[in-house]
């Protein structure tokens, strides 16, 4: 009877040992995605890569080319979703975190979470209807709304959550030394939180600066660098799918190129705000 | 005397002050922050009249038939959205397959094992799969991942499994199961964060009481997910809206044929990637009425997909955090 005991005890334990051994394969796994995906991206972009490549603008097969125009165009497109996106976005962060209660305010996060899952693909068709349709062409400005409606609500979530950190003392000792309620939350509290709110603020870029899918009917791309907000402007992320699902090898070497300039900019931004909020909290 | 009055004033303001409607900068305020925030439904309802509108030719002329029909041939005028259906779903059932696992795995690993000094950067470096653009996986997925699977994976998997009719057909690399893959390694970062924080938003006292039954380390996690089951249900079907909608990575590996076929290895079409191939392309405007509504179909899935996690997940972090302060 007792040896029955111990023999279940030992199976119980091996079990347990087994499986969270299991656990940390799982992890280390995922990590070593990672590892390869970056470490590819780096081993092939790092060969195609010089100042040329940087400042030209795409070339016919063959006579080499760069992707300049790409880079501008992609800063313009950040540019134009920044301007509508981020104070949007932070307004509807304050209306979340410091006037919206009750069941209004539900609703309104609810709405926001959800166009948070909002395929990127649906944004552009979208954006496709209400701009280029009535202007009857692809513009960089149509690029950048559908840019800024897919970082408004991760911007405004972000802002929320940075606002309710906000200690309740310091609105309470603003109230009481007699400032209404929007100097309190625009001269106290949002100040309070700007650390916060500008890391919310960059992580939205990153993400979108990644975005394609919004863009292949509204900025469309371009092989000129861009001159005016009403055409068509070229972006990294559409180059380097363009040039990933051509027949060319010299394009594909291109792709990966870019590939390495995109990564950096984004990952970039990713660790500086880890490494930034890291002391913080 | 006079000094009370002084502070009787300075009292009434300072409550003036506090109630929204006393003061008129707050009344301006307010209610520009709620117009900024009652336009993001706004934007919500404008996204449905506007597909809506885009989509009824296609909807008058082929009503519900559209989601049955297996026909996609713009040439000759035929719409059928089922190919498309199948894809999505198939594929992001592959992803989920692949990621459920895996996700909860780490989820588990970095809650409840590993110390403080590993969880933050190793989370941090799972999470960083997130951030990678969609894009660069199906650029990964070209040149790296469907020649792998071509040369090693598929063919193995057509020896050992090619009897049932899921592992047959020509062996390309490119094709429903390369999506799936390339899905699963998408969405494990977002699964994976969110089943964090639902255990994490589980009681201490609940592994405590398990530990003190005498229970071993797995025994004392599987309590603790029984706790978490809907939250991890809903940080499944998150993972799930997320696979339906992804775009860039799917089209650039899933073979963009429209056929439905039961082989994993045969190349596919999804709603997204439809949308992406043909939109610039569609000439005439039933053709482009039936892509806008594949995205009117697509919007209202991920919607509802994504409300029921939302609310899943919600519910889970107040119910356990309700049990924390009862016990």
């Amino acid at each position: 009877m007792a040896a029955s005991f111990t023999n279940v005890d030992r199976i119980r334990r091996a079990n347990s040992a087994f499986i969270t051994t299991l656990t940390a394969l799982c992890t280390l796994m995922a990590v070593g995605a990672l590892v390869i995906i970056i470490g590819h991206i780096a081993w092939q972009g790092i060969g195609s890569l010089n100042w040329q490549f940087l400042i030209d603008r795409p070339r016919p097969v063959g006579e080499g080319g760069g992707i300049g125009n790409a880079i501008v165009g992609s800063l313009v497109l950040l540019l134009i979703s920044s301007v509508f996106g981020l104070p949007l976005g932070i307004c509807v962060g304050i209306y979340l975190s410091e006037i919206g209660r009750g069941r209004l305010g539900g609703a309104v996060r609810f709405i926001v979470d959800t166009l948070t899952g909002i395929p990127s693909i649906v944004t552009g068709v979208f954006v496709y209807a209400i701009i280029v349709v009535p202007t009857k062409h692809f513009s960089a400005l149509a690029g950048g709304v559908a840019l800024a409606l897919i970082m408004i609500p991760i911007v405004a979530r972000t802002t929320e959550e940075m606002l309710k950190l906000v200690p309740h003392s310091l609105r309470e000792g603003a109230l009481a030394l007699g400032a209404p309620q929007w100097r309190v939350i625009l001269g106290v509290v949002v100040p309070a939180a700007a650390p916060g709110i500008a890391t919310g603020a960059m992580l939205a870029i990153a993400r979108v600066s990644g975005e394609t899918a919004p863009l292949l009917f509204t900025a469309f791309g371009s092989r000129f660098f861009p001159e005016s907000l009403n055409q068509p402007i070229a972006s990294l992320t559409v180059q380097i799918y363009n040039y990933a699902i051509s027949p060319f090898d010299e394009w594909h070497a291109q792709a990966w190129a870019a590939t390495l300039v995109l990564m950096t900019l984004v990952l970039g931004i990713n660790i500086i705000v880890r490494f930034l909020t890291r002391k913080r909290f | 005397m006079s000094a009370v009055t002084d502070k009787l004033v300075t009292t009434s303001t300072w409550r003036r002050a506090l109630s929204p409607t006393g003061n008129t900068g707050d009344a301006v305020f307010r209610s520009l922050m709620l117009f900024v925030a009652l336009l993001m439904v706004g934007i919500v309802v404008a996204m449905v009249i506007a597909l809506a509108t885009d989509a009824m030719p296609s909807i008058r002329q082929f009503g519900f038939g559209f989601l049955k029909g297996q026909a996609w041939n713009p040439i000759k005028g035929e719409f059928g959205a089922l190919p498309f259906i199948y894809g999505t779903v198939a594929s992001s059932l592959i992803a989920l397959a692949i990621s459920v696992p895996f996700s909860l795995g780490i989820a588990i690993f970095l809650v409840e094992q590993a110390p403080h000094y590993v969880a933050r950067p190793v989370g941090f470096l799972v999470e960083l799969l997130a951030a990678i653009p969609s894009v660069v996986y199906g650029l990964w997925g070209i040149f790296v991942l469907a020649p792998f699977l071509r040369q090693y994976i598929q063919p193995m998997l057509a020896h050992l499994l090619g009897w049932t009719p899921f592992f047959r057909g020509t062996i390309t690399g490119l094709g429903l199961l390369t999506g799936g893959i390339i899905l699963a390694i998408m969405v494990t970062p977002i699964i994976s964060a969110v089943v964090r924080d639902v255990l994490a938003a589980v009681p201490g006292s609940q592994r405590e009481a398990a530990l003190a039954l005498g229970a071993t380390k797995w025994e004392m996690i599987r309590v603790v997910l029984v706790n978490g089951a809907p939250g991890i249900a809903g940080a499944v079907i998150l993972g799930l809206g997320r696979a339906l909608g992804e775009t860039m990575a799917v089209t650039m590996v899933i073979g963009n044929r429209a056929e439905i076929s039961p082989s994993l290895f045969d190349p596919s079409y999804t709603i997204a990637s439809a949308i992406a191939n043909e939109f610039t392309e569609a000439t005439g405007d039933l053709y482009l009425s039936a892509l806008v509504e594949l995205g009117l179909i697509l919007f209202l899935v991920t919607f509802i997909v994504n409300g029921i996690a939302r609310v899943l997940v919600w519910n889970v972090t107040r119910r356990t955090g309700g049990v924390g302060r009862a016990a």
